[in-house]
Formats: C-alpha cells, structure tokens, sequence
C-alpha cells in the first residue's frame, strides 16, 4: 500500500489549481449568480485537456486515471461547484459510457471531440417521474426501419441548456420496465430535440440545468450505444463511476470552504483574541480536516479499484455517500465560523454551502447509495 | 498561462495504490485464524471472571505479535506500522482486551525503547518483550494529572549510579503482568514539562509495588491497576533519552501508539457490523429477516461507510508514520494518527451502539458478543488521549 501522488500527479493537481484560480474563481461568484452557462471555461478546459481526463489520446483524451480525474474535479470545485459538475458530467456520464460500450465508429465520432472539448456533452436519464426509480422511466423509442423515433421528456439535466450531444435514455418497450431501456447518442440538433431555459437552483447554478422534450425524434440506428434493452445497465454502471466524480466534486467544495474558514479564523477576532484561539472553535476545524482527509481517501480508493478493473460499486458508493455528507457538515462548519459574515455573499462560503447541498442528492441520492450498500454487505459478502 | 496537459509517461505507475503485499495478506490471515481458534474461545468467560489471557500471551510472544516493530537484531518482527495495526485489528475484532494488551506491549513500551534506549539496555530488554513472551506496561498518567500529563508529580532523583523513584501512576495497563515499565517521572520540580524524564523500570525492582486491579466497564479481560514507587530504585542506564526529555519522549510515542487504538477500534467496528448483519439476516419480524427493513438496512449502510473511513485513515496514518514528511509536511504524521484515532474511536461507539439496536433486547443480553463490545468500545475514546485531546492536536497543527 502507498498512498502519496506521484510526481506526474502533484504536477498535474498544481497546474489545475493554477488554471482553476487564474481562470475559473474570477468568475464563480457572478455566473452563480446570473446562472449564465460558462461555456468559455469548457472551451479552456477541453485545451488543457480537462474535459476527456481519463480517455485515451487516440479520442481525444488526456490519456490519464480515474485518480488524475478525480485531483481535476477536486481542484476546479475547490473554486467553483458549478464548473466541477459541468467537467463531471462531461467526463464520467457521456465519455465514459461511450469508450465503454460504444463502437469504434461511434468512439470516433463521437468520443473525439466530447473529450477534447469541441463538443459538450450530458446525460439523460431522469424524468418527471422516474428519479431514483430510473427503471420506471417513459421516453420510448420506436423503430422505424434504419431509425428510432423517440418521444418523451427528460428533466434535470445538467449542461442541458448548452449541450451538443445528449446521451438519451428511453424504452424500446415500456412494458418489459427496466429491460427495454436502451441508450442513444444524439446531437442536439437532431429535429425533434429541444430543451428548455436555465432553471434557477439553490446551488451550482450555472451547470445549464433544464428540461428536455423529444417529439418524433428520428435517431439513426447506428447512434445507438449498446444493444435493445442494455440501457439500464449502460446507466448503473455509468453513475457508478458518476459518483466518484461528485464525491471528488464535494471533497473539493469542502476543501474550499474549509481553507475560507481555517483563514477567517486566524484574523476574526472576539473577546479580544482570534477565533482560532477558542477551542470551539478548534475543535470545528479538527473534525472539518479529519472528515476531508477520510473523504479524499474513500474517493481515491474508488478511483484505484475503478483503474484496477475491480468492481468498484461498493467504493464508489461509500465514498459518494460519505463524502456529500461530509460536504453539507463542513461547509455548514464553515459558515457558522463566519457568523453573520457567512450568512452574506460578501463571502464565498454562503455559495459552497449552497453547492454543498445537490451531492447529496444527484447521482444517486444518499439514499440510493445506502440501498447500494447495504446490499453488497448483506447479500453479497 | 498554464500549458496543456500531456499524458506524463507511466503516471499509472504513480504512488496511490491500497492493495497490500503479499507478507500483509499472509500475515492478516495467520493472525485472524490464532484469532479465531486460540483468542475466541473462552473469550466471554474471561470478560466475566476479569480473567487476563495469559495462556496466549506466550503464543502471541511466539507469533512475534509483541515486539512487533522491533528491529530483527533485538529479537523483534521488525514489520513496518501498517502491518502493525493489521495485526492489532485482526486481535480486536475478536478480543479488544487481548488486543490492548498486545498494542500497550508494542507501542507504548517497546516503541519508546528502541527508539530512546541505549544499546545496553535495548540489548537487554527488547529481545525478552519481542520474543520471550514478556509483556510490557507504560506509567504516564497519575490521579490528578491525566490529559495534562506535563502536571504529573511522581518524582525521580538521582542518587550515583541509580534513580530512586516516588510516586503513584494511575490506570496502568498490563499492571501486575508486565515485566517492564516505561515511566515518566519528574527530575526537575521547577522545569514544568521540560523537568520530566522517562525511564525503563523492572517489575522486580525494589520499591516498585502494583496495587489493585481496577474493575472496569470493558476491557475486563485486560489487567488495569495502579503503580506504586516507593524509594525505587533502577540502574542510571535505565533512562530513556536525556534527562529532561520524558515529556518530548511521552508525546512522540502517544503519536505512535494512538495508531494501535484506532487499529483497536476498526477490529471492534468490523465485529460489530459482522455481528449486525448476521443477527439481521436470522431473525424474522414481520415475516421477513429484519434485514429487509429499510430502516436496518440502512443503520447497517452506515456502518459500513463509516468503518471504509475509519480504515483508510488508519492506514493512512500508518504510513505516514514510516514515511519522513517533508519540511512543509510538518509533523504530518502526528496529526494523521490523531485523526484516525479520533474518528476510528469515535465511529467504532456509534457500530456498537447501532448493532446493539439491531439485536434489540438480545443485544442488551451478556450471551451476544455485542454487549460485550459495546461496554469495550467505551474507552476507545478516552484512553491513549481523549477525543478532546485529539481534537486539539490536529487544531495546533492546522493553525500552526
């Protein structure tokens, strides 16, 4: 066992916090609050090769790890939730499926340029009545010679407002439930597509989350990803490495909010002494930087057992689970030692507290990934 | 402007990898079948009768369980920290009170020896704790002076070629059992913490006396009494470091033995959570094993997050401590063990008390293990350093 960064990798973690500082945390107070979609922040990042991290460079990638991915979502969410999930969503929930079950043809067209950043790219699966219970999802897709015709409505979705390429779930047959999902690549201006506007959220709310509506949507057979009805496992087995991507996306807003606060601590003085000098205080910050450290590790195993070929369902989720929670306990840690100053947007920790709050939520809410868990230990162990 | 990132060649190979070696996975499964064959048995007997385990003390000697982080030369296994709390979690998760006992042996009386005794005296003593079936004991704290053991009054006076001793040490692990005490005492009255210095005593010294054994909530299986020091005296040889050193000395090894507690705690969470979903998956209630209940599923969801955090850390902490921190590192290996410790004692009382819950009023009988770690468990959090003292060691390194 080891478990320090190599070389290669600290380079990698400097150079994404020197981008996410100069680039990204200029502009992660006003796009939170306009909603505005960065997209000149996507564009930058695909150049430095942030958007396809663990794709090969024969598509476009940077040819890196599920570990080099996860130091990439930390850093930039260190700065700014919003831009994390956007990088998030990009690389573990459309790039990965596609290198993972997609053809060679459809690797080439499609795969290249989401993982190098000319094109954006989000996920599909959530409807009005199908959350957790994706399984029960409505959206059909009907074959009609060469082609699919899909109809249905998706909400959610996260680059939704300015994605190029959407990776769509809907069912061949509604009645076989789970087992005629089936997944399709479709670039979103396929006539038929469209979305909504920006919605207004709590948090990360510029990651162009709406609503998208497919009417006789025609999608040629060969954009496909995988087989009739391999839908449902094409999805659980994305989220799963999903997930590692937001538990790196709440270790990287804890780690921000935690540094805000360590530093508001050390020059807010009360009683004629700095906060840091009261053992409340202290303690706050003990538990902020154990709870941090154990997250980071949790979501770095679940990288090494993805990158080791291992199954990784039960890492992913425990560090998924731990580390939202975490995020919600630490940014709300850090705004109480702010005090009133916390509770305004002269300071960044009202916004993480804000961020905080979706990763307990998307990707499988705490309670899927308890349901997750706690099936592998007591039915599979 | 930064520049475009490039596949670096063999960043695969790069440093983050938790699997263990093939010597760790020998090592974990030989400890875990001495364990269960040689530890379990008669375990809930000797809670009751506050038996100590002495008939596998010397089998654990044998094994090499108690020396160790020895070097090979004095006798010991000369294994490195992770492989220690391996070990110590395969003890605890059948037998906390075995497991303290090996980890006192190991961490708070060899540790401090090898690492501060001369050649004589390592020569002298090491090789009959790591490999002779001896087991060791540490005399820090007092009756007024606990958390604050800078305050501790026991005093040491040199008088030629000896130290005499006086004074009274408090909840002394392996009192009575140990064939050596590594103790602090006080040389200077007017140093404060700089007039402390730690020593190596005999149990077979004249004016050394262990008095009567605690009884406690947990851990009865393990042998808790005071030390009394009256005109004791041992050779001058017997100080560990220099004189004045024994705070410095004290500290440094609760650095190190804080990973053996939080080993200590893993091995009991991990026994609590077996316990849970067995006992969940076997007993019906409203026609289905209670394992189907959402609300038990979950507590057991929990744990199992929580034990995944407690290990990481642990063995996290584990490694740093064998590994020399860079300058801007600091001290990084004492605030990683005083993490793992507090967060490993800490989620271990949580595991305890939810698979308690789990076995309902089964779980509040002595005939299931589980009541047994819930009353051991208890004092994970308070010895080796409080969770409060935890706290404040991680906060004085953050705001360093």
């Amino acid at each position: 066992m080891e478990i320090e960064l190599s070389d290669e990798q600290k380079l990698l973690r400097e150079t994404v916090r020197r981008f996410a500082e100069e680039v990204v945390q200029p502009r992660a107070k006003e796009i939170d609050e306009t909603g505005e979609f960065p997209r000149a922040f996507f564009d930058q990042a695909g150049e430095l090769g942030l958007t396809g991290v663990a794709m090969p460079e024969e598509y476009g990638g940077a040819g890196m790890d599920t570990l080099a991915y996860c130091l990439v979502i930390e850093e930039v969410s260190r700065v700014c939730a919003t831009s994390g999930v956007i990088l998030s969503v990009n690389n573990s929930l459309v790039c990965d499926p596609i290198l993972k079950f997609g053809s060679e043809e459809q690797k080439r067209e499609f795969l290249t340029p989401l993982a190098s950043g000319k094109k954006l790219g989000c996920f599909a699966l959530t409807e009005p009545g199908a959350g957790s219970d994706a399984a029960g999802l409505r959206s059909t897709a009907r074959r009609d010679g060469d082609d699919y015709v899909l109809n249905g409505n998706k909400v959610f979705i996260t680059n939704g407002t300015d994605a190029d390429v959407a990776l769509v779930f809907a069912s061949v047959d509604l009645a076989q439930k789970h087992k005629g999902i089936t997944a399709f690549l479709v670039p979103t201006d396929t006539p038929g597509y469209s979305h909504g506007m920006h919605e207004f959220k709590l948090g990360v709310n510029a990651s162009g989350t709406t609503e998208l509506a497919f009417e006789d949507m025609r999608v040629p057979a060969r954009q496909r990803l995988g087989g009739d009805g391999e839908g449902f496992k094409i999805a659980m087995s994305t989220l799963d490495g999903g997930r590692i991507g937001i538990a790196a996306q709440a270790l990287g807003i804890a780690q921000g909010a935690f540094e805000e606060a360590l530093a508001y601590a050390q020059q807010r003085e009360q009683f004629g002494k700095h906060l840091s000098d009261f053992q409340a205080i202290q303690f706050y910050l003990a538990d902020m930087a154990t709870e941090i450290d154990a997250a980071r590790l949790l979501t770095w195993k679940a990288a090494w057992a993805k990158d080791g070929q291992k199954r990784f369902t039960l890492e992913a989720a425990h560090a998924k689970l731990f580390a939202s929670e975490m995020a919600q306990r630490v940014t709300n840690k850090a705004l109480q030692i702010h005090g009133g100053y916390g509770y305004t947007k002269e300071y960044n920790v009202e916004r993480y507290f804000r961020d905080a709050r979706i990763t307990e939520i998307y990707e499988g809410t705490s309670e899927i990934q308890k349901m997750v868990i706690a099936d592998w230990v007591i039915n599979r162990a | 402007m930064v520049t475009t990132l490039t596949a670096p060649p063999a960043a695969s190979a790069g440093g983050v990898d938790f699997s263990l070696s093939e010597d760790q996975e020998l090592l974990v499964e030989q400890v875990r079948r001495f364990a269960e064959e040689r530890i379990l048995p008669g375990v809930e007997e000797r809670d009751r009768e506050h038996r100590f385990p002495s008939e596998v003390v010397a089998e654990l000697g044998e094994l090499g369980l108690l020396g160790m982080l020895v070097e090979e030369e004095y006798g010991g296994a000369g294994v490195d920290p992770l492989t220690y709390v391996l070990a110590i979690e395969e003890i605890a998760r059948i037998c906390p009170s075995t497991a303290v006992t090996v980890s006192v042996t190991n961490s708070v009386c060899c540790w401090p020896i090898a690492h501060y005794g001369d050649e004589r005296l390592k020569r002298a003593v090491l090789p009959r704790l790591a490999a002779g079936g001896e087991i060791g004991g540490f005399g820090l704290t007092e009756p007024g002076s606990g958390s604050d053991a800078g305050s501790l009054r026991t005093s040491a006076r040199r008088d030629g070629d000896s130290w005499v001793l006086n004074g009274e040490k408090a909840w002394i692990t392996n009192a009575g059992f140990a064939s050596w005490y590594v103790v602090v005492a006080r040389t200077d009255p007017q140093a404060g913490k700089r007039g402390l210095s730690a020593f190596v005593v005999p149990a077979d010294a004249a004016g050394f006396a262990v008095g009567k054994p605690e009884e406690k909530l947990g851990l009865r299986a393990s042998r808790t009494a005071p030390l009394h020091f009256t005109d004791c005296r041992i050779p001058a040889g017997n100080l560990l470091g220099a004189e004045g050193q024994g705070f410095k000395i004290a500290l440094a090894t609760l650095d190190h033995s804080r990973l053996g507690i939080a080993a200590q705690a893993v091995g009991i969470h991990r026994r609590a959570l077996e316990l849970a979903v067995a006992y969940a998956r076997d007993r019906s209630q409203f026609g289905v094993p209670i394992a189907q209940h959402q609300a038990i599923q979950f507590k057991i969801a929990q744990m199992s997050t929580e034990l995944a955090a407690a290990r990481a850390l642990t063995h996290f902490a584990a490694l740093a401590s064998a590994a020399p921190a860079s300058a801007a590192q600091g001290d990084r290996a004492g605030r990683l063990a005083a993490e793992a410790k507090v967060y490993a004692s800490e989620a271990a009382n949580r595991a305890c008390a939810e698979s308690l819950q789990i076995h309902g009023g089964n779980g509040f009988h002595q005939d299931y293990q589980i009541s047994r770690l819930y009353r051991d468990v208890r004092v994970t959090t308070i010895y080796e350093g409080t969770s409060e003292m935890q706290r404040l060691v991680i906060a004085r390194h953050l705001l360093r």
